[in-house]
């Protein structure tokens, strides 16, 4: 059966409060942290840091805690503008990108910040996206085509058929809607996901493209695409405003289009 | 530790090549169930009351037993396609998995033929 209560391994106790300054200005961050290589369970550090002394992001927070107090915490981050989807993970109980969440929206009294939920954690934020690039790989997100390119130039693209694809493309991969679908956590090892999807209809909807049947028949299947039962935290967590739900509902009109 | 490649074990055994008539129907079903649901409780509510003899006299009528009995074959199959559903979401063994859907698809069969059979029974019996 599914498993619904964590193994005792992986059960989190309470961690280190590494104290700080006090104050009305001051936001207390529970953060989790598990290191594989200790053979300890994961635990919940505090830490309190003065946001008028530090910059309005989540991410901001977590580079100061990193650089003044506790170097061992380990997380993702690079582009700190919304643009990487390195910094993904759940903030507040939802999953997001740290560098696009303001610290003053999150209204609870202490700011939780856990790795994506359902995936394997490397150490501390940091989850393991094998899986789910390799999902990826799986749909073959590039153009696909029998007709060789004309010879003096590119393959056109009118406006309208290019605008069908903008939004899918704005898609980062960052895996905060595949780690949120409770369909992805109970069968990820068989339903793709709604990043991966969402993929699959940016090119099953790409003009140029003339493998949309081949496309199709790869996920005319009941668990890579069916798995999707509209739950639709995938659209709800994205942080770039995409609607992967929509783009599943699309490839099932796709599917029963070709039956009938 | 396995040493087959991640993209390997995504591929699997490869694309079932179905599942879209299962998507369908269950929604067809679930369309028509609103309907049939629509007219099971209307139809009971127009009844005078609830004695035995009025919802034996009910059911014996022929637009009724007709639409009793779809009603009854609808619920079952939409029943059968969802509970599918959940079994395939939540249990993960492949032994108890096949044995569970199997076990579903009886007591769904069972249901239905049973709903038939008592309408069937009341709507041509002889009247005493």
């Amino acid at each position: 059966m599914a498993k619904f209560r964590l193994p005792r391994n992986s059960q989190i106790k309470p961690g280190k409060d590494h104290g700080g300054p006090e104050g009305p200005s001051v936001r207390t961050f529970e953060i989790y942290r598990y290191d594989p290589a200790s053979g300890e369970n994961p635990r919940v550090d505090k830490y309190r840091v003065d946001m008028n002394d530090c910059g309005p992001m989540v991410l901001d927070a977590l580079i100061k805690i990193k650089n003044e107090i506790d170097p061992t915490l380990t997380f993702r981050r690079s582009c700190r503008e919304g643009i990487c989807g390195s910094c993904a993970m759940n903030i507040d109980g939802a999953n997001g990108l740290a560098c696009l969440k303001p610290v003053s929206e999150i209204k609870s009294a202490t700011v939780k910040i856990y790795p994506l939920p359902h995936m394997p954690v490397v150490k501390d934020l940091v989850p393991d996206l094998t899986q789910f690039y390799a999902q990826y790989a799986s749909i073959e997100p590039w153009l696909k085509t029998k007709t060789p390119p004309p010879p003096d130039r590119e393959r056109l693209q009118s406006k309208e058929d290019q605008e069908r694809i903008n939004t899918p493309s704005a898609c980062i991969l960052c895996a905060c809607c595949s780690s949120a679908c409770p369909s992805y956590w109970w069968n990820q090892d068989r339903y793709l996901g709604p990043a991966a999807l969402l993929q699959a209809y940016r090119w099953l909807v790409d003009s140029r493209d003339e493998a949309t049947g081949e496309r199709l028949d790869m996920l005319e299947d009941p668990f890579r695409l069916y798995r999707c039962h509209t739950i639709l935290n995938c659209t709800k967590d994205c942080p770039k405003n995409l609607n992967p739900g929509k783009a599943i509902a699309e490839i099932k009109k796709m599917m029963l289009e070709r039956q009938h | 530790m396995s040493l087959v490649t991640p993209l390997n074990r995504v591929l699997g055994l490869g694309s079932a090549k179905g599942g879209v008539e299962h998507w369908w129907v269950q929604r067809v079903t679930a369309a028509a169930l609103v309907l049939l649901g629509l007219w099971f409780a209307c139809s009971i509510a127009s009844l005078d009351d609830f004695a035995h003899a009025t919802v034996v006299e009910w059911i014996r009528e022929p637009a009724t037993s007709v639409l009793l009995i779809l009603t009854a074959l609808t619920a079952s199959y939409h029943s059968y396609l969802g509970v599918q559903v959940v079994l395939e979401d939540y249990v993960h063994e492949p032994g108890t998995k096949v044995v569970l859907l199997a076990l579903s698809t009886f007591v769904h069969v069972a249901i239905a033929i049973a709903s038939v059979f008592a309408v069937l029974r009341i709507a041509l019996a002889v009247a005493p």
